[in-house]
């Protein structure tokens, strides 16, 4: 399955926190849905990047996994820590620190909590993506992760405000996300690797817009079962 | 795929591997995580100086280990950056109190890994300076890109850089040297094509049988543009002249040039680039004083080759020529 299938919102149960078992099935489903997508994400790659995208994020993960029964009584900032120290220390390359630094920084908004609302759901997820920013010297539209990230935050931020429940909200901001993640097909790459290739990076979706889709979606699912 | 390997999953740890074994004398390789050292290292009273990189660009730049050049090397996977932890492991393994230079290809995630390993190295009080190598005229340095890449100048650089920190020189002394060659040295690559990354299988791109890619990095991607196959002199002259205009190198300069092959290129063919490009720089009355032909900087299998132009004085001259003892570069001992 190519991930991409416009999703319904169709989501019955109310929940009003996530909890850290939640926050551990997550990390599980994001690692299953990366492992599932390996080659598709290094096809993207390999059109704009250098054919590794999938394959690098498959090694982080698989190695999450690894060490997530280690925390896993632990409170969300200490997991959420682990796994962004632990993408740091096994991916490399760009996506490594990219994402290694969005999971701690959304880990020390939420040190010690065994749950968390969606007000400190939307804190964490912003001090994920200035994390990603602040270290990629990257802004939106560049054609990046944060081509993704950025519309799921506002999406979230504005239906939450408008009252919605937090599975209906997260299924709004998923749609976003995906919605980014397309967005980023005409765009021209201007950072990372895809920017060597100036007009000819346009035409093609970024793979790390895609992968953070799939960690949205991999949430989403967490929320929905 | 038809590879000489066992698996992909194996393939950096059997390589490194080979290396010990082969050239034990001057380096030894470590594990998890995977760094490159030469044997008498920390070397006291010595600045130190790592670079590291996706591995898939052999000899680069664990086959520059050694006496003369670099004190360590951290291989990343096949095209991917080491992690921080590797380089901070070969920081605090090569470090004497003299300092450690990271000599780093600018690409980002090469920087984004440096840049956290020099923060580890900063809160344990190792002092740590960074130079970004970025020679690829392909690539325009401007707001719309990550910058230019760091290609064949690299070697060069590490060389030189090298050198001088044999003889002696301090860490700042060091660090203005490179940006000194950095600011004189200028590459331009081609590829006849792609590369197959073992675990992908199939080679990054297809190129028509009567086309090449003008304007490649060396990870197999594409380049800047497509061209029609031409005659050796005139991809030469593609590639020669967008280096000379950049600087630019100038009638009366003397240089070293680097003709490189990116892996399945054979030498005979080097040779000819050579020949037209020392003629095009005759040409110009830029003159070659010191070269090198050879595969220094690869892209696994990629078919292909890049100049490297480096402007010289006769201080960079004579550390060129200083004493190197590596495994892919080795004279004067």
């Amino acid at each position: 399955m190519h991930p991409g299938i416009a999703l319904g919102c169709l989501i019955a149960e109310t929940a009003m926190h996530i909890t850290a078992q939640q926050i551990l099935v997550f990390v599980g489903k994001a690692a299953h849905s990366i492992q599932t997508q390996r080659d598709y994400l290094t096809d993207l790659d390999a059109a704009i990047g250098d054919a590794d995208h999938g394959i690098n994020l498959d090694r982080g993960f698989s190695a999450v996994l690894i060490r997530l029964p280690d925390v896993a009584d632990q409170d969300i900032g200490t997991i959420l820590k682990t796994v962004g120290t632990t993408l740091v220390s096994t991916i490399g390359g760009a996506s490594g620190p990219l994402y290694g630094t969005a999971f701690l920084r959304a880990g020390m908004t939420v040190a010690g909590r065994f749950t968390l609302s969606p007000e400190e759901l939307v804190v964490a997820l912003e001090a994920a993506m200035l994390g990603i920013q602040t270290r990629g010297k990257s802004m939106r539209g560049e054609k990046t992760m944060l081509d993704a990230l950025a519309p799921a935050i506002d999406t979230l931020k504005a239906t939450l405000a408008s009252g919605d429940d937090l599975p209906i909200a997260l299924c709004k901001s998923v749609n976003a996300c995906e919605t980014g993640m397309r967005s980023t097909i005409p765009m021209l790459a201007t950072k990372g690797r895809a920017s060597y290739l100036g007009e000819r990076s346009i035409g093609h979706q970024d793979p790390g817009a895609t992968s953070m889709f799939l960690l949205a979606q991999a949430l989403l699912d967490t929320l929905d079962t | 795929m038809k590879k000489l390997i066992n698996t992909p999953d194996h393939l950096l740890h059997d390589a490194l591997a080979g290396l010990a074994a082969a050239h034990g004398d001057i380096l030894t390789v470590r594990f998890n995580p995977d760094l490159v050292v030469r044997n008498d290292a920390p070397v006291a009273n010595k600045v130190a100086l790592i670079a590291g990189g996706g591995a898939g660009h052999e000899p680069l730049h664990t086959g520059f280990v050694g006496r003369g050049m670099l004190d360590a090397a951290c291989p990343g996977a096949i095209f991917t950056a080491p992690v921080p932890d590797q380089i901070f492991a070969a920081t605090k393994s090569v470090h004497s109190g003299q300092g450690v230079l990271y000599l780093v290809k600018n690409y980002t995630g090469d920087t984004l890994n440096f840049e956290f390993a020099a923060e580890m190295a900063e809160l344990a009080d190792i002092e740590v300076a960074t130079v970004l190598i970025h020679d690829d005229v392909a690539v325009q340095d401007s707001l719309y890109t990550a910058g230019r890449r760091g290609v064949g100048l690299t070697l060069l650089l590490e060389k030189i850089v090298g050198a001088a920190a044999e003889a002696g020189a301090d860490l700042a002394t060091c660090q203005q040297l490179a940006a000194q060659i950095s600011a004189h040295g200028r590459s331009m690559g081609m590829a006849l094509t792609s590369c197959t990354v073992p675990h992908h299988g199939k080679p990054t791109f297809e190129l028509p049988a009567d086309e090449f890619e003008l304007g490649i990095g060396i990870h197999g991607e594409p380049g800047r543009q497509r061209a029609k196959m031409a005659s050796a002199a005139a991809i030469a002259e593609q590639l020669a002249l967008p280096i000379i205009a950049d600087l630019p190198f100038q009638a009366g300069d003397e240089v070293l040039a680097l003709v490189n092959g990116m892996g399945a290129t054979p030498l005979i063919e080097l040779y000819v680039m050579y020949n037209e490009l020392r003629q095009i720089l005759n040409g110009h009355g830029i003159t070659i004083t010191r070269r090198l032909v050879g595969n220094y900087i690869t892209a696994l299998d990629m078919a292909g080759c890049s100049f490297t132009l480096l402007k010289l004085d006769p201080q960079l001259t004579t550390l060129w020529d200083a004493p190197v003892c590596t495994p892919a570069l080795r004279w004067g001992v």
